[in-house]
């Protein structure tokens, strides 16, 4: 049974096993496990970025695309659903149809910057991507009638997600059984799905010939696959997932704006996290994911803690004071590109290999 | 259904800037092994990757099976049934043996029957059938090449230097393998730097230099005329 929801893509590793089930475990129960306003934020981030770097290896990891249009169909989704909820009366056929029209618009564009571009070299395609994506960032803030500009916009979603809908009047085990509840375990069910359809995705024998397009294109060619085809539509299926994220992340935040969904600073998080978690395995996405935001949300109030711990340590305060978290990220970065040149899962895997 | 499986007809074709071959005329007899030699460097390599269209010709008409194919794209030369091994094999390391093979099948499916028949001529590949082929070693890497040119029926095989660089044990192998195909009525495109596996596998041959075809004929006549190899490929010729 778990086999066949997990397509038959073993951890093959003990260590990722059990990693992947405490990410999972984790999420399933964070509104119990971790009460609180910020944790249920992170959690609902880590699922809505685990979807999104699924999507960016499908293309970098899995064909070998290099793109940096990725935050653009993540942005076309969530800005779908805004303008929706925006034009329609309240509820969720708006949040519905604005998710499948973003995720539309997501295909369309992606198909025709694939159909110019992916017949020449991986670098022109790549700065390709780099021009459209900035063409509609700047698009989205200049049209600030429509999308509301540098300010974004406040989305009026269903009332059932907001903390004002309750389903019990006493909170049970200290949580509180409200709408933002429900918006949670919505986001986590739709990102598991979407995960699992990814997954689904790459072990299916299109996967494979993606794979073999990815190590030599010549060849597959050759063999009798017509490459441009399956790039294509490996980059628009990429496109759909990352537009369908942005769709939750809009839910998730009831706000769409330049900077939450559409900058060339989330590109690059996304970046990182494909790497430092391992390309080409979706289970990197949601190990790099997962370590990703964390690390974002709490390495500065843990650094806070050790700088008070510390106290009368001398320099060792100054080093760990919670202003230089920026600084410690990056070497956290560094040391684990350079201990794990093939990502965390491809480290794990490597050493059940050689072991 | 004529008795000629490719024709080359005039066919020039440059890498870079380098005008390489120089208007090749071949004609492949259908059911049978066409040895394609010549030494070092004469544009045989080029000649195969043309076949198959990854270097345009420039001039020039390649006829398959009665079709124009001079101007299809790579992949469809190959539905139409142009397998090609190529010289550097080209296996996908990071794909496991089994899962290199059912690619190799453009219909998706791999046999049975035809799984235990390349069991049956390559040993090995059934031992590390579900290993990635990446840890392969080289000769069992060009097993796997050529075990995946035999995934599914093709009308014309073009396979580039099959023995190269390999153990004498292992060529017997690939040898005899290659025998099977040829027993089986494929149609062979063969190039080979080993004269004793040309002498063996070869039906007629055709010997380049300078991007042109300068010879053609029964491997046989060939195989007997010291003379005749000696002008033709000069001292680059092995196992005589």
């Amino acid at each position: 049974m778990l086999s066949v929801l997990i397509s038959g893509d073993r951890p093959r590793s003990v260590v990722l096993g059990v990693l992947l089930m405490a990410i999972l475990i984790g999420l399933a129960t964070a509104p119990f496990l971790f009460p609180g306003v910020r944790s249920l934020e992170t959690a609902a981030r880590i699922c809505v970025f685990v979807v999104l770097v699924a999507s960016y290896d499908l293309m970098l990891g899995y064909t070998g695309i290099v793109s940096f249009a990725h935050t653009m169909f993540f942005g076309l989704g969530a800005y779908g659903v805004a303008l929706a909820v925006d034009g329609m009366e309240r509820g969720f056929v708006p949040v519905v149809l604005g998710a499948v029209l973003g995720a539309l618009a997501a295909a369309v564009l992606a198909f025709a910057i694939a159909l110019f571009s992916l017949r020449v070299r991986a670098i022109f395609f790549a700065m390709i991507t780099l021009a459209v994506a900035s063409a509609v960032a700047v698009l989205v803030s200049q049209l600030s009638g429509l999308t509301g500009g540098e300010d974004g916009m406040t989305l009026r979603i269903p009332r059932e997600l907001t903390p004002a809908f309750k389903l019990l009047n006493e909170p049970v085990l200290g949580v509180r059984f409200n709408g933002k509840l429900l918006n949670y375990y919505l986001v986590f069910s739709v990102s598991l799905v979407l995960f699992l359809v990814m997954l689904r995705v790459v072990n299916s024998p299109f996967g494979r010939v993606l794979q073999a397009i990815r190590e030599n294109d010549f060849r597959a060619e050759a063999i009798g696959y017509r490459v441009v085809w399956y790039r294509t539509v490996a980059t628009c299926l990429s496109a759909v997932m990352a537009a369908l994220a942005g769709s939750l992340y809009a839910l998730w935040l009831r706000y769409v704006g330049p900077d939450t969904v559409l900058s060339f600073e989330i590109m690059l998080d996304i970046l990182l996290m494909t790497v430092i978690g391992g390309m080409g395995t979706m289970y990197g996405a949601a190990v790099g994911a997962t370590l990703f935001v964390l690390a974002q949300t709490y390495l500065q109030s843990l650094m806070g803690v050790a700088a008070v711990a510390l106290a009368d340590v001398p320099l060792l305060p100054a080093l760990l004071n919670p202003d230089r978290w920026l600084l410690w990220m990056g070497v956290l970065f560094i040391l684990s590109v350079y201990f794990f040149p093939t990502g965390i899962v491809g480290r794990l895997r490597e050493s059940v290999r050689s072991g | 259904m004529s008795d000629t499986i490719l024709t080359l007809t005039g066919v020039q074709a440059d890498i870079a800037q380098y005008h390489i071959l120089q208007g090749v005329d071949l004609a492949v007899p259908r059911g049978a092994v066409t040895m394609l030699l010549g030494r070092n460097g004469v544009g045989k390599t080029t000649t195969l990757r043309t076949i198959m269209g990854h270097l345009v010709a420039r001039q020039g008409v390649i006829g398959f099976d009665g079709m124009d194919i001079t101007a299809r794209a790579t992949s469809a030369r190959a539905r139409l049934g142009i397998g090609y091994v190529p010289e550097n094999m080209g296996i996908f390391s990071d794909l496991t043996v089994e899962e290199n093979m059912v690619l190799a099948a453009v219909s998706g499916r791999l046999l049975a029957e035809r799984r235990d028949r390349i069991f049956a001529a390559f040993p090995p590949l059934r031992t590390f059938w579900t290993s990635d082929a990446g840890t392969l070693s080289g000769g069992q890497k060009q097993m796997l090449s050529i075990a995946r040119a035999m995934a599914e029926d093709r009308k014309l095989y073009l396979i580039d230097e099959p023995t190269k660089g390999l153990a004498p044990a292992i060529i017997s192998t690939m040898v005899a393998a290659l025998r099977e195909l040829k027993d089986g009525g494929a149609s062979i495109l063969l190039v080979e730097q080993n004269f004793a596996v040309a002498r063996a596998l070869g039906d007629h041959a055709a010997v380049m230099d300078d991007g042109r075809i300068v010879w053609s004929g029964e491997m046989s006549e060939l195989a007997d005329d010291a003379g005749l190899q000696e002008r033709l490929m000069g001292l680059s010729m092995e196992g005589k």
